[in-house]
Protein backbone atom coordinates (compact mmCIF):
# COMPACT_ATOMS: atom_id res chain seq x y z
CA UNK A 1 0.00 0.00 0.00
CA UNK A 2 1.41 3.11 -1.11
CA UNK A 3 1.62 6.40 1.68
CA UNK A 4 0.66 9.95 0.65
CA UNK A 5 0.30 13.14 2.76
CA UNK A 6 -1.18 16.09 1.13
CA UNK A 7 -1.02 19.25 3.07
CA UNK A 8 -1.37 17.68 6.16
CA UNK A 9 -1.30 20.08 9.32
CA UNK A 10 -2.03 19.03 12.77
CA UNK A 11 -2.23 21.08 15.53
CA UNK A 12 -2.63 19.54 19.58
CA UNK A 13 -5.59 21.43 21.47
CA UNK A 14 -6.91 23.56 18.50
CA UNK A 15 -8.98 26.85 19.33
CA UNK A 16 -7.76 26.61 22.40
CA UNK A 17 -4.65 28.66 24.42
CA UNK A 18 -2.69 25.97 24.42
CA UNK A 19 -2.77 24.96 21.03
CA UNK A 20 -0.05 23.88 19.65
CA UNK A 21 1.57 23.36 15.81
CA UNK A 22 3.13 20.18 15.04
CA UNK A 23 2.86 19.71 11.37
CA UNK A 24 2.52 22.15 8.93
CA UNK A 25 1.83 21.34 5.48
CA UNK A 26 3.14 18.56 4.91
CA UNK A 27 3.33 16.39 1.86
CA UNK A 28 4.73 13.30 0.53
CA UNK A 29 3.78 9.91 -1.17
CA UNK A 30 5.81 7.12 -0.08
CA UNK A 31 5.36 4.39 -3.46
CA UNK A 32 4.33 0.70 -2.01
CA UNK A 33 7.32 -1.44 -1.29
CA UNK A 34 9.33 1.23 -0.34
CA UNK A 35 11.65 1.63 2.54
CA UNK A 36 11.28 5.15 4.24
CA UNK A 37 13.44 6.78 6.98
CA UNK A 38 12.06 9.61 8.75
CA UNK A 39 14.66 11.58 10.48
CA UNK A 40 14.06 14.88 12.70
CA UNK A 41 15.42 16.12 15.99
CA UNK A 42 12.85 15.30 19.28
CA UNK A 43 10.00 17.93 18.82
CA UNK A 44 10.36 17.73 14.50
CA UNK A 45 6.49 16.17 14.09
CA UNK A 46 8.02 12.91 13.69
CA UNK A 47 6.02 10.60 16.23
CA UNK A 48 2.77 12.75 15.42
CA UNK A 49 3.24 12.55 11.35
CA UNK A 50 3.20 8.40 12.51
CA UNK A 51 -0.17 8.40 14.09
CA UNK A 52 -1.67 9.64 11.61
CA UNK A 53 -0.60 6.36 9.67
CA UNK A 54 -2.93 4.11 11.22
CA UNK A 55 -5.66 6.82 12.01
CA UNK A 56 -4.78 7.41 15.67
CA UNK A 57 -4.76 11.11 15.10
CA UNK A 58 -6.88 12.84 11.80
CA UNK A 59 -5.09 15.99 10.56
CA UNK A 60 -6.44 19.16 11.03
CA UNK A 61 -5.98 20.51 7.89
CA UNK A 62 -5.46 18.02 4.26
CA UNK A 63 -5.92 14.65 3.61
CA UNK A 64 -3.91 11.17 4.65
CA UNK A 65 -4.19 8.30 2.12
CA UNK A 66 -3.26 5.23 2.74
CA UNK A 67 -4.19 2.98 0.09
CA UNK A 68 -7.51 3.24 -0.78
CA UNK A 69 -7.68 4.67 2.66
CA UNK A 70 -8.51 8.40 2.84
CA UNK A 71 -8.38 10.38 6.54
CA UNK A 72 -9.26 13.94 6.14
CA UNK A 73 -9.67 16.58 8.74
CA UNK A 74 -12.06 15.46 11.61
CA UNK A 75 -13.13 12.19 9.70
CA UNK A 76 -11.71 9.43 10.33
CA UNK A 77 -12.53 6.26 7.55
CA UNK A 78 -15.58 4.08 8.26
CA UNK A 79 -13.23 1.24 8.24
CA UNK A 80 -10.53 2.00 10.84
CA UNK A 81 -10.49 -0.94 12.05
CA UNK A 82 -9.75 -2.61 8.86
CA UNK A 83 -6.88 -0.05 8.45
CA UNK A 84 -5.15 -0.93 11.34
CA UNK A 85 -4.89 -4.64 10.72
CA UNK A 86 -3.36 -3.54 7.43
CA UNK A 87 -1.19 -1.02 9.25
CA UNK A 88 1.12 -2.11 11.93
CA UNK A 89 2.78 0.10 14.16
CA UNK A 90 5.81 -0.92 16.75
CA UNK A 91 6.26 1.92 19.07
CA UNK A 92 8.91 2.79 21.20
CA UNK A 93 9.92 0.33 23.61
CA UNK A 94 7.10 -1.80 22.84
CA UNK A 95 8.04 -4.13 25.41
CA UNK A 96 6.11 -2.04 27.75
CA UNK A 97 2.97 -3.16 26.85
CA UNK A 98 3.27 -6.95 26.88
CA UNK A 99 0.70 -8.60 29.40
CA UNK A 100 -0.57 -11.54 28.78
CA UNK A 101 0.09 -14.82 30.82
CA UNK A 102 2.01 -16.70 27.82
CA UNK A 103 4.70 -15.02 24.73
CA UNK A 104 1.96 -17.42 22.70
CA UNK A 105 -1.32 -15.43 24.30
CA UNK A 106 0.26 -12.14 23.77
CA UNK A 107 1.37 -12.68 20.24
CA UNK A 108 -2.12 -13.77 19.38
CA UNK A 109 -4.36 -11.10 20.86
CA UNK A 110 -3.63 -8.69 18.28
CA UNK A 111 -4.97 -11.37 15.42
CA UNK A 112 -7.78 -12.62 17.42
CA UNK A 113 -9.06 -8.78 18.18
CA UNK A 114 -8.92 -8.46 14.48
CA UNK A 115 -10.99 -11.66 13.96
CA UNK A 116 -8.18 -14.12 12.65
CA UNK A 117 -9.68 -17.81 13.46
CA UNK A 118 -7.19 -19.66 15.96
CA UNK A 119 -6.00 -22.38 13.84
CA UNK A 120 -4.79 -19.47 11.12
CA UNK A 121 -3.41 -17.84 14.18
CA UNK A 122 -1.43 -20.77 15.15
CA UNK A 123 -0.03 -21.16 11.75
CA UNK A 124 0.82 -17.58 11.43
CA UNK A 125 2.65 -17.58 15.07
CA UNK A 126 4.81 -20.86 13.94
CA UNK A 127 6.19 -18.81 10.48
CA UNK A 128 6.76 -15.54 12.84
CA UNK A 129 9.13 -16.63 15.16
CA UNK A 130 12.10 -18.07 13.63
CA UNK A 131 11.45 -14.36 11.36
CA UNK A 132 12.07 -12.17 14.88
CA UNK A 133 14.60 -15.22 16.15
CA UNK A 134 12.71 -16.47 19.10
CA UNK A 135 12.47 -19.95 19.85
CA UNK A 136 9.24 -21.91 20.15
CA UNK A 137 10.20 -22.97 23.19
CA UNK A 138 9.42 -19.40 25.08
CA UNK A 139 5.78 -19.98 23.49
CA UNK A 140 4.57 -21.17 27.07
CA UNK A 141 6.79 -18.75 29.24
CA UNK A 142 6.09 -15.40 30.86
CA UNK A 143 6.87 -12.71 28.45
CA UNK A 144 8.07 -10.82 31.62
CA UNK A 145 10.62 -13.59 32.54
CA UNK A 146 12.58 -12.87 29.45
CA UNK A 147 15.51 -10.98 28.48
CA UNK A 148 15.18 -7.36 27.53
CA UNK A 149 15.65 -7.82 23.69
CA UNK A 150 13.59 -11.14 23.68
CA UNK A 151 10.99 -9.35 25.07
CA UNK A 152 10.81 -6.95 22.58
CA UNK A 153 10.66 -9.89 19.89
CA UNK A 154 7.35 -10.99 21.14
CA UNK A 155 6.08 -7.52 20.91
CA UNK A 156 6.86 -7.01 17.50
CA UNK A 157 5.81 -10.59 16.63
CA UNK A 158 2.60 -9.38 18.40
CA UNK A 159 2.80 -6.33 15.13
CA UNK A 160 3.35 -8.65 12.43
CA UNK A 161 0.92 -11.38 13.94
CA UNK A 162 -1.56 -9.37 12.03
CA UNK A 163 -0.11 -9.26 8.94
CA UNK A 164 0.31 -6.01 8.34
CA UNK A 165 1.17 -4.49 4.92
CA UNK A 166 2.70 -1.43 5.71
CA UNK A 167 5.46 -2.00 8.86
CA UNK A 168 5.70 1.54 10.93
CA UNK A 169 8.88 1.27 13.52
CA UNK A 170 9.50 4.04 15.86
CA UNK A 171 12.89 3.85 16.62
CA UNK A 172 12.86 0.04 17.46
CA UNK A 173 16.58 -0.46 17.87
CA UNK A 174 16.95 2.36 21.32
CA UNK A 175 18.21 0.91 24.48
CA UNK A 176 19.43 -2.39 22.20
CA UNK A 177 23.25 -3.28 22.24
CA UNK A 178 25.58 -2.73 18.98
CA UNK A 179 24.80 -6.33 18.20
CA UNK A 180 21.46 -6.81 19.13
CA UNK A 181 20.75 -3.20 17.05
CA UNK A 182 22.12 -4.44 13.62
CA UNK A 183 20.32 -8.18 14.34
CA UNK A 184 16.98 -6.57 15.12
CA UNK A 185 17.32 -3.98 11.66
CA UNK A 186 18.40 -7.04 9.44
CA UNK A 187 15.63 -8.48 10.73
CA UNK A 188 12.92 -5.75 9.88
CA UNK A 189 15.16 -5.52 6.47
CA UNK A 190 14.57 -8.92 5.88
CA UNK A 191 10.36 -8.98 6.63
CA UNK A 192 10.10 -5.93 4.26
CA UNK A 193 11.51 -8.00 1.68
CA UNK A 194 10.33 -11.09 2.22
CA UNK A 195 7.25 -9.87 2.56
CA UNK A 196 6.77 -7.06 0.45
CA UNK A 197 6.12 -4.37 3.12
CA UNK A 198 6.42 -0.88 2.87
CA UNK A 199 8.77 0.07 5.85
CA UNK A 200 8.42 3.31 7.54
CA UNK A 201 11.47 3.71 10.38
CA UNK A 202 11.57 6.89 12.48
CA UNK A 203 15.34 6.60 13.38
CA UNK A 204 17.87 9.48 14.86
CA UNK A 205 20.49 7.11 13.31
CA UNK A 206 22.09 8.26 10.17
CA UNK A 207 23.39 5.17 9.77
CA UNK A 208 20.66 3.41 9.63
CA UNK A 209 18.85 5.05 7.14
CA UNK A 210 21.96 5.07 4.82
CA UNK A 211 21.92 1.56 5.39
CA UNK A 212 18.52 1.05 4.53
CA UNK A 213 16.04 3.40 3.06
CA UNK A 214 15.29 4.24 -0.27
CA UNK A 215 13.67 7.37 0.72
CA UNK A 216 14.74 9.65 3.43
CA UNK A 217 12.35 12.75 5.18
CA UNK A 218 14.23 14.85 7.17
CA UNK A 219 11.15 16.63 9.25
CA UNK A 220 12.23 20.25 11.16
CA UNK A 221 9.81 21.98 13.62
CA UNK A 222 6.78 20.21 12.46
CA UNK A 223 7.36 20.68 8.48
CA UNK A 224 8.95 18.57 5.91
CA UNK A 225 12.91 19.83 5.37
CA UNK A 226 13.77 17.61 2.98
CA UNK A 227 13.42 14.38 0.79
CA UNK A 228 14.86 11.81 -1.34
CA UNK A 229 17.27 9.18 -1.79
CA UNK A 230 19.84 8.68 1.49
CA UNK A 231 22.74 9.77 -1.20
CA UNK A 232 21.21 12.91 -2.11
CA UNK A 233 20.08 14.29 0.84
CA UNK A 234 23.06 13.38 3.10
CA UNK A 235 25.51 15.33 1.13
CA UNK A 236 24.00 18.26 1.56
CA UNK A 237 25.45 19.24 4.89
CA UNK A 238 25.25 22.56 5.30
CA UNK A 239 21.42 22.08 4.81
CA UNK A 240 21.51 19.34 7.48
CA UNK A 241 23.71 21.45 10.04
CA UNK A 242 21.07 24.21 9.86
CA UNK A 243 19.10 22.10 11.77
CA UNK A 244 21.30 20.34 13.46
CA UNK A 245 21.28 17.48 12.53
CA UNK A 246 24.65 15.17 11.75
CA UNK A 247 25.92 13.78 8.29
CA UNK A 248 26.61 10.05 8.02
CA UNK A 249 30.26 9.29 9.62
CA UNK A 250 31.03 7.85 5.69
CA UNK A 251 30.28 11.20 3.98
CA UNK A 252 32.12 12.99 6.99
CA UNK A 253 35.04 11.26 6.46
CA UNK A 254 34.95 11.85 2.26
CA UNK A 255 34.36 15.36 3.29
CA UNK A 256 38.02 15.63 5.75
CA UNK A 257 39.66 13.31 3.05
CA UNK A 258 39.23 15.98 -0.07
CA UNK A 259 40.01 18.71 2.50
CA UNK A 260 43.64 17.24 3.24
CA UNK A 261 43.89 15.53 -0.02
CA UNK A 262 41.96 17.47 -2.34
CA UNK A 263 40.67 15.06 -3.87
CA UNK A 264 36.94 14.24 -4.22
CA UNK A 265 35.39 11.06 -3.70
CA UNK A 266 32.09 10.86 -4.30
CA UNK A 267 29.71 8.76 -1.85
CA UNK A 268 27.22 6.55 -3.27
CA UNK A 269 26.28 4.07 -0.51
CA UNK A 270 29.65 2.43 -0.97
CA UNK A 271 31.02 -0.40 1.59
CA UNK A 272 33.78 0.44 3.82
CA UNK A 273 35.64 -2.11 1.97
CA UNK A 274 34.80 -0.46 -1.21
CA UNK A 275 35.80 2.98 -0.09
CA UNK A 276 39.17 1.82 0.85
CA UNK A 277 40.09 0.55 -2.55
CA UNK A 278 38.97 3.90 -3.67
CA UNK A 279 41.26 5.84 -0.80
CA UNK A 280 44.02 3.18 -1.64
CA UNK A 281 43.75 4.18 -5.31
CA UNK A 282 44.37 8.20 -4.40
CA UNK A 283 47.25 7.82 -1.49
CA UNK A 284 48.81 6.11 -4.03
CA UNK A 285 49.02 8.51 -6.62
CA UNK A 286 46.58 7.62 -9.15
CA UNK A 287 44.83 10.13 -10.69
CA UNK A 288 41.47 9.97 -10.57
CA UNK A 289 40.01 12.30 -12.76
CA UNK A 290 38.00 10.92 -15.59
CA UNK B 1 51.70 6.78 40.88
CA UNK B 2 47.80 7.85 41.01
CA UNK B 3 45.73 6.66 44.02
CA UNK B 4 42.88 3.96 44.15
CA UNK B 5 39.56 5.31 44.36
CA UNK B 6 37.36 2.43 43.63
CA UNK B 7 38.19 -0.97 43.88
CA UNK B 8 36.29 -4.59 42.95
CA UNK B 9 38.38 -7.22 44.81
CA UNK B 10 36.76 -10.60 43.56
CA UNK B 11 32.99 -9.50 43.40
CA UNK B 12 30.43 -11.53 42.19
CA UNK B 13 26.86 -10.99 42.57
CA UNK B 14 23.45 -12.59 41.48
CA UNK B 15 20.33 -11.53 42.11
CA UNK B 16 18.76 -14.67 43.92
CA UNK B 17 20.30 -17.78 45.57
CA UNK B 18 18.62 -19.59 42.15
CA UNK B 19 19.88 -17.08 39.58
CA UNK B 20 22.75 -17.33 37.47
CA UNK B 21 25.64 -15.11 38.45
CA UNK B 22 25.76 -11.36 36.87
CA UNK B 23 28.95 -11.15 37.90
CA UNK B 24 31.73 -13.46 38.89
CA UNK B 25 34.69 -12.86 40.23
CA UNK B 26 35.47 -9.58 39.04
CA UNK B 27 38.11 -6.83 40.21
CA UNK B 28 39.82 -3.83 39.00
CA UNK B 29 40.75 -0.46 39.79
CA UNK B 30 39.73 2.76 39.45
CA UNK B 31 41.82 5.91 39.88
CA UNK B 32 41.30 9.59 40.95
CA UNK B 33 40.26 11.80 38.62
CA UNK B 34 40.34 9.14 36.01
CA UNK B 35 37.54 8.35 33.10
CA UNK B 36 36.92 4.84 32.61
CA UNK B 37 34.56 3.58 30.04
CA UNK B 38 32.46 0.03 30.67
CA UNK B 39 31.40 -1.49 27.70
CA UNK B 40 29.69 -4.71 27.09
CA UNK B 41 26.73 -6.72 25.49
CA UNK B 42 23.24 -5.75 27.15
CA UNK B 43 23.18 -8.49 29.78
CA UNK B 44 26.79 -8.34 30.55
CA UNK B 45 26.69 -6.89 33.93
CA UNK B 46 27.47 -3.18 33.11
CA UNK B 47 24.78 -1.79 35.04
CA UNK B 48 24.82 -4.37 38.05
CA UNK B 49 28.83 -2.83 38.40
CA UNK B 50 27.26 0.65 38.85
CA UNK B 51 24.30 -0.08 41.72
CA UNK B 52 27.11 -1.76 43.61
CA UNK B 53 29.45 1.17 43.58
CA UNK B 54 26.84 3.01 45.72
CA UNK B 55 25.73 0.06 47.58
CA UNK B 56 22.01 0.18 45.68
CA UNK B 57 23.02 -3.80 45.59
CA UNK B 58 25.87 -5.57 47.74
CA UNK B 59 27.62 -8.74 46.33
CA UNK B 60 27.46 -11.94 47.54
CA UNK B 61 31.04 -12.74 47.30
CA UNK B 62 34.28 -10.09 47.31
CA UNK B 63 34.69 -6.85 48.55
CA UNK B 64 34.19 -3.33 47.02
CA UNK B 65 36.35 -0.36 48.53
CA UNK B 66 35.71 3.00 47.50
CA UNK B 67 37.61 5.89 48.82
CA UNK B 68 39.20 3.58 51.07
CA UNK B 69 36.05 2.38 52.34
CA UNK B 70 33.87 -1.35 52.30
CA UNK B 71 30.47 -0.58 50.72
CA UNK B 72 28.20 -2.31 53.63
CA UNK B 73 25.57 -0.73 55.03
CA UNK B 74 28.00 0.69 57.79
CA UNK B 75 29.43 2.84 55.65
CA UNK B 76 26.91 3.26 52.44
CA UNK B 77 25.29 6.66 53.46
CA UNK B 78 28.94 8.28 53.83
CA UNK B 79 29.85 6.76 50.33
CA UNK B 80 26.74 7.99 48.46
CA UNK B 81 28.00 11.39 49.71
CA UNK B 82 30.72 10.88 46.87
CA UNK B 83 29.35 8.89 44.61
CA UNK B 84 27.62 10.65 42.18
CA UNK B 85 24.89 8.30 39.57
CA UNK B 86 22.66 9.52 36.42
CA UNK B 87 20.70 7.20 34.69
CA UNK B 88 19.55 6.00 31.41
CA UNK B 89 15.71 7.13 31.80
CA UNK B 90 15.61 11.11 32.29
CA UNK B 91 11.81 10.58 33.24
CA UNK B 92 12.62 8.61 36.27
CA UNK B 93 14.84 10.62 38.16
CA UNK B 94 13.43 14.06 39.12
CA UNK B 95 11.56 14.72 42.39
CA UNK B 96 11.49 18.85 42.20
CA UNK B 97 8.74 20.88 40.67
CA UNK B 98 11.41 23.26 39.42
CA UNK B 99 15.15 22.28 38.06
CA UNK B 100 16.38 24.30 40.57
CA UNK B 101 14.47 22.76 43.17
CA UNK B 102 15.45 19.63 41.83
CA UNK B 103 19.14 20.58 41.99
CA UNK B 104 18.53 21.67 45.59
CA UNK B 105 16.95 18.28 46.81
CA UNK B 106 20.33 15.94 47.39
CA UNK B 107 21.90 18.86 48.84
CA UNK B 108 19.22 18.82 51.11
CA UNK B 109 19.20 15.39 52.62
CA UNK B 110 23.09 15.57 52.77
CA UNK B 111 22.10 19.08 55.50
CA UNK B 112 23.42 21.57 53.67
CA UNK B 113 23.44 24.97 54.20
CA UNK B 114 20.44 27.36 52.38
CA UNK B 115 23.68 29.94 51.45
CA UNK B 116 25.70 27.72 50.69
CA UNK B 117 23.36 25.58 48.23
CA UNK B 118 21.98 28.80 46.60
CA UNK B 119 26.05 28.95 45.69
CA UNK B 120 26.52 25.97 44.68
CA UNK B 121 22.99 25.72 42.07
CA UNK B 122 24.41 28.92 40.11
CA UNK B 123 27.66 27.00 40.06
CA UNK B 124 26.57 23.88 39.02
CA UNK B 125 23.27 25.14 36.61
CA UNK B 126 26.12 26.94 35.30
CA UNK B 127 28.51 24.34 34.36
CA UNK B 128 25.83 22.10 32.65
CA UNK B 129 24.59 25.14 30.78
CA UNK B 130 21.31 25.41 32.43
CA UNK B 131 20.80 28.51 34.22
CA UNK B 132 18.30 29.61 32.12
CA UNK B 133 15.86 27.10 32.94
CA UNK B 134 16.57 27.49 36.57
CA UNK B 135 12.62 28.20 37.39
CA UNK B 136 11.27 25.35 34.49
CA UNK B 137 9.21 22.71 35.34
CA UNK B 138 11.44 19.28 34.55
CA UNK B 139 9.00 17.78 32.56
CA UNK B 140 8.95 20.50 30.07
CA UNK B 141 12.19 20.20 29.57
CA UNK B 142 14.03 18.02 26.72
CA UNK B 143 15.35 14.81 27.15
CA UNK B 144 18.88 16.07 26.69
CA UNK B 145 18.03 19.02 28.95
CA UNK B 146 16.63 16.71 31.69
CA UNK B 147 19.73 14.61 31.60
CA UNK B 148 21.74 17.95 32.29
CA UNK B 149 19.66 18.86 35.05
CA UNK B 150 20.02 15.62 36.38
CA UNK B 151 23.82 15.79 35.81
CA UNK B 152 23.63 19.19 37.60
CA UNK B 153 21.81 17.62 40.57
CA UNK B 154 24.35 15.26 40.89
CA UNK B 155 26.81 17.83 40.99
CA UNK B 156 26.04 20.14 43.49
CA UNK B 157 26.76 17.18 46.20
CA UNK B 158 30.23 17.38 44.97
CA UNK B 159 30.45 14.46 44.13
CA UNK B 160 34.26 12.84 43.79
CA UNK B 161 32.99 10.31 40.92
CA UNK B 162 30.41 10.73 38.73
CA UNK B 163 29.06 7.47 37.02
CA UNK B 164 26.67 7.53 33.81
CA UNK B 165 24.70 4.62 33.29
CA UNK B 166 24.17 4.79 29.89
CA UNK B 167 23.00 8.32 30.58
CA UNK B 168 22.84 9.15 26.60
CA UNK B 169 21.21 5.87 25.67
CA UNK B 170 18.19 8.26 25.14
CA UNK B 171 18.86 11.27 23.24
CA UNK B 172 19.57 12.30 19.71
CA UNK B 173 22.93 12.44 18.76
CA UNK B 174 22.80 15.88 19.06
CA UNK B 175 22.11 15.61 22.32
CA UNK B 176 24.78 13.11 23.04
CA UNK B 177 27.53 15.50 21.99
CA UNK B 178 26.56 18.31 24.32
CA UNK B 179 26.40 16.20 27.28
CA UNK B 180 29.59 14.20 26.59
CA UNK B 181 31.31 18.05 26.04
CA UNK B 182 29.71 19.14 29.34
CA UNK B 183 30.80 16.04 31.42
CA UNK B 184 34.04 16.09 29.90
CA UNK B 185 34.83 19.75 30.57
CA UNK B 186 33.28 19.05 34.37
CA UNK B 187 35.56 16.48 34.77
CA UNK B 188 39.31 18.12 33.69
CA UNK B 189 37.77 21.11 36.04
CA UNK B 190 37.02 19.52 38.89
CA UNK B 191 39.51 16.42 39.07
CA UNK B 192 36.81 13.89 39.74
CA UNK B 193 36.58 10.44 38.20
CA UNK B 194 34.12 9.55 35.62
CA UNK B 195 33.14 6.30 34.71
CA UNK B 196 30.44 6.14 31.88
CA UNK B 197 28.99 2.84 30.80
CA UNK B 198 27.91 2.94 27.35
CA UNK B 199 27.16 1.41 24.00
CA UNK B 200 28.63 4.74 22.44
CA UNK B 201 31.98 4.21 20.46
CA UNK B 202 32.31 8.01 20.50
CA UNK B 203 32.48 7.84 24.34
CA UNK B 204 34.56 4.87 24.83
CA UNK B 205 37.17 6.25 22.39
CA UNK B 206 37.31 9.39 24.52
CA UNK B 207 37.87 7.42 27.88
CA UNK B 208 41.68 7.20 29.08
CA UNK B 209 40.70 3.52 29.87
CA UNK B 210 37.77 0.76 29.28
CA UNK B 211 36.95 -2.16 30.96
CA UNK B 212 35.29 -4.51 28.62
CA UNK B 213 32.40 -7.01 30.42
CA UNK B 214 31.22 -9.94 29.01
CA UNK B 215 28.56 -13.00 30.85
CA UNK B 216 30.03 -11.17 33.75
CA UNK B 217 33.42 -11.42 33.23
CA UNK B 218 36.02 -8.86 32.78
CA UNK B 219 37.12 -9.58 29.64
CA UNK B 220 39.46 -6.84 28.94
CA UNK B 221 41.28 -3.79 30.03
CA UNK B 222 43.41 -1.29 28.55
CA UNK B 223 43.58 1.89 26.75
CA UNK B 224 41.04 2.36 23.80
CA UNK B 225 43.31 2.35 21.13
CA UNK B 226 44.66 -1.53 22.24
CA UNK B 227 40.97 -2.31 22.85
CA UNK B 228 39.53 -1.39 19.30
CA UNK B 229 43.01 -3.11 17.89
CA UNK B 230 40.72 -6.48 18.45
CA UNK B 231 38.35 -6.39 16.19
CA UNK B 232 37.14 -9.54 15.48
CA UNK B 233 36.69 -10.82 18.60
CA UNK B 234 35.11 -7.36 20.17
CA UNK B 235 32.65 -8.24 16.95
CA UNK B 236 32.43 -11.97 18.53
CA UNK B 237 31.25 -10.44 22.18
CA UNK B 238 28.67 -8.41 20.27
CA UNK B 239 30.44 -5.13 20.20
CA UNK B 240 31.12 -2.73 17.64
CA UNK B 241 34.17 -0.81 16.05
CA UNK B 242 34.71 1.90 15.17
CA UNK B 243 34.57 3.29 11.54
CA UNK B 244 38.01 4.31 11.44
CA UNK B 245 39.07 1.08 12.84
CA UNK B 246 37.26 -1.58 10.46
CA UNK B 247 38.60 1.25 7.51
CA UNK B 248 41.82 1.03 8.31
CA UNK B 249 42.14 -2.83 8.44
CA UNK B 250 40.50 -2.35 4.96
CA UNK B 251 43.28 0.20 3.79
CA UNK B 252 45.50 -2.66 5.47
CA UNK B 253 44.06 -5.46 2.95
CA UNK B 254 44.80 -2.79 0.09
CA UNK B 255 48.46 -2.65 0.52
CA UNK B 256 48.23 1.00 2.37
CA UNK B 257 50.37 -0.12 5.98
CA UNK B 258 48.25 1.74 8.80
CA UNK B 259 50.48 1.12 11.52
CA UNK B 260 48.83 2.91 14.47
CA UNK B 261 45.51 2.26 15.08
CA UNK B 262 43.71 5.47 14.39
CA UNK B 263 41.06 6.69 16.76
CA UNK B 264 39.18 9.56 15.00
CA UNK B 265 39.56 10.84 11.32
CA UNK B 266 41.99 13.22 12.11
CA UNK B 267 44.56 10.37 12.69
CA UNK B 268 43.94 8.51 9.82
CA UNK B 269 44.00 11.27 7.92
CA UNK B 270 47.37 12.25 8.97
CA UNK B 271 48.77 8.46 8.97
CA UNK B 272 47.48 8.44 5.14
CA UNK B 273 48.68 12.18 4.61
CA UNK B 274 52.30 10.77 5.27
CA UNK B 275 52.16 7.16 3.14
CA UNK B 276 51.06 9.28 0.51
CA UNK B 277 53.99 11.85 0.52
CA UNK B 278 56.57 9.32 0.49
CA UNK B 279 54.84 7.46 -2.53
Amino acid sequence: MDITFKDVSFIYQANSPFAHIALKDVSFHIPSGSFVAIIGHTGSGKSTLIQHLNGLITPTKGEVRIGDYRIHSGKKPDSLKELRSRVGVVFQYPEHQLFDETVEKDIAFGPKNFGVPAVEISKRINEILPAVGLDENLLDRSPFDLSGGQMRRVAIAGVLAVKPEILVLDEPTAGLDPKGQREMMDMFYNLHKDQGLTTVLVTHSMEDAVKYADQVIIMNKGSKYMEGPPEEVFVQRELLNQVQLDIPEIIQFLHAFETRFGSHIPFKRQTIERLAQEISQVVKGADLRE
Amino acid sequence: MREKFIEFRNVSFRYGDNEPWVLKNVSFDIYKDEWVAIIGHNGSGKSTIAKLMNGLLYPQEGEIIINGLPVNDKHVWEIRKFVGMVFQNPDNQFVGTTVQDDVAFGMENRGVPREEMILRIEEVLKAVRMEEYRLTEPHRLSGGQKQRAAIAGVLAIKPEVLILDEATAMLDPRGRKEIMQTVAEIQQQSEISLITITHDLQEVVKAERVIVMNNGKVWDEAKPREIFAKKDELRKIGLDVPFVAVLADELIQNGIMIKNEPLDHDEILEELWTLHSKM
